[in-house]
């Protein structure tokens, strides 16, 4: 028998689905596809496919260099295609940090000032902590999709009806 | 005392009697007792009685789903042996039933469950555990992976039954908190992950920095996984929490949540079978294939079949009390309306 793993991208996906027995509804479970959603989405857009009350997991297409994020709990970030880099700053301005009842990311204006804290690069499967406090940028050559796990926030995108089975 | 189950629910009465009765003399199986429940097991089968009858189930399938109830702590809400047999988890007491979810049980009056406080419980169950697990066969491993559950009594496993997940604390990898999976460590390549890239990200951290920047290979901490259907913990966010686990064959139990759970399909395929949780009537059919993602509602039971190792990413809400406001209908049994 082959043992191949059957990985998938946004070249090379095949859907699965929701098969109802009797009188159930596909819509309650949510279903859909992350390479589809990032086929489908704008760059760096960040499209919650998984909600769970306020924490959410976030599909993002990754081209280019993304905007500068910081927030004020932790989040991580899982590339499910692509290689990706993460480039992080200490913000020097304490003041651009999200207050404590503003959860999810804020999105700042251009580079932050501050001290250069490192980088990371993920590639295929790899899974990066984005510590609180810290400022930081995707920077992805090729198309890539990352799952970003989160909370609820001001850069969060809901479109359930146009992401799900139902 | 034992109750019917909607009077165990609202008035509990927690029973602690449990004892270990002397080997079965045809077998030599220890005989375990809690409550009105005595456990006895054969070559073939494991036998129940209660006092309202008799449930009989395959030794090998009651192994494995009692490992995943025992090594979780009885986990989120309704561990389901099968259609009939079961626990639920209140998180200081645990219901033992028998055809409380079932609605032909339920119908006939023969449904039957009873409290006990989820300590005394769980030391009943591990014992029957390392007792009855003979040598040669892992109820964490795939089928084709180990030996046969069945038999006369024949040495122990407790290596593979007191196997520990890993739980992180916030992110693994961080110092401090649980380590990577390595060779060393003891957790080798899976045969059916031998593909898999065991490359790891390059983490560059700026001096005085060190320690606070972090990143690991989920995929090759997949691959390693020496066990199936057992999620560990990788990542935190508040309460959000990312189980990942690797998946082949059948999940042993049916898992009955008391809140919402999401599956995101990392590689290959999972094809689950949902059902009602009061009435194990069928609801339908979830095949998820790389990158899927779907949704378990908090009132559906399932059971996932897995035709090769693949890797799921399990995401839970670990937030306390979320049984309650679901139980109590606050909150809707779906993740999102629209």
């Amino acid at each position: 028998m082959t043992t191949a793993t059957r990985f998938a991208s946004t070249d090379n996906y095949a859907k699965g689905g929701v098969e109802i027995i009797g009188d159930e509804q596909p819509r309650r479970y949510l279903f859909s596809n992350m390479f589809e959603v990032a086929d489908q989405s704008t760059v760096w857009e960040r499209v919650v496919v998984a909600r769970n009350l306020e924490f959410t997991i976030e599909c993002v297409r990754a081209e280019g260099e993304s905007p500068w994020y910081v927030c004020d709990h932790d989040e991580t970030a899982l590339s499910m295609q692509g290689d990706i880099e993460v480039h992080f700053i200490k913000p020097a301005d304490s003041t651009v940090l999200p207050t404590k009842d503003h959860p999810g990311p804020v999105k700042l204006t251009g580079e932050p000032t501050g001290q250069a804290m490192g980088w990371v690069k993920l590639g295929h499967g790899h899974m990066a902590l984005l510590p609180r406090g810290a400022a930081y940028q995707f920077r992805a050559t090729n198309l890539g999709v990352l799952l970003l796990q989160s909370i609820l926030g001001d850069e969060s995108i809901e479109r359930w009806a146009g992401i799900c089975q139902h | 005392m034992a109750k019917s189950t909607e009077q165990a629910i609202t008035e509990p009465t927690i029973n602690n009697a449990s004892h270990i009765q002397s080997p079965d003399p045809d077998y030599g199986y220890e005989v375990f007792q809690i409550g009105s429940y005595t456990f006895r097991r054969d070559e073939y089968f494991v036998r129940v009685t209660y006092p309202k009858g008799t449930y009989v189930v395959d030794a090998g399938n009651f192994l494995r789903a009692m490992m995943r109830d025992v090594a979780w702590g009885f986990f989120y809400g309704w561990v389901n042996f099968d259609d009939v047999f079961g626990t639920v988890n209140h998180y200081s007491s645990v219901d033992v039933f028998v055809g409380s979810y079932n609605a032909g049980y339920k119908s006939a009056g023969t449904d039957f469950v009873e409290r006990f406080d989820a300590n005394k419980l769980l030391a009943c169950f591990k014992a029957l555990l390392s007792d009855w697990t003979n040598a040669g066969f892992d109820p964490f491993a795939a089928p084709l992976e180990t030996g046969t559950p069945y038999g006369s009594k024949n040495g122990n496993n407790d290596t593979a039954v007191n196997f520990q997940r890993e739980l992180a604390e916030r992110f693994v990898g961080l110092e401090g908190d649980t380590e990577l999976r390595t060779d060393e460590r003891g957790f080798a390549v899976n045969r059916h992950f031998s593909d898999v890239d065991q490359s790891e990200p390059e983490v560059h951290a700026a001096p005085g920095f060190e320690g606070q920047l972090s990143a690991f290979s989920l995929f090759r901490y997949l691959s390693r996984s020496p066990v199936t259907w057992n999620p560990s913990i990788v990542s935190l966010v508040g309460e959000s929490a990312y189980c990942p686990t690797s998946e082949e064959h059948i999940l042993p139990i049916q898992h009955g949540n008391d809140r919402v759970e999401w599956f995101l399909q990392l590689t290959d395929e999972i094809t689950w079978q949902i059902a009602d949780k009061n009435t194990a009537a069928p609801k339908a059919i979830v095949t998820m294939k790389a990158g899927d993602i779907s949704s378990m509602p908090a009132d559906i039971q399932h059971r996932g079949f897995s035709p090769k190792r693949s890797m799921l990413l399990v995401w839970e809400n670990m937030t306390p009390g979320l049984e309650l406001r679901y139980g109590s209908g606050e909150l809707p049994p779906t993740a999102a309306e629209f």
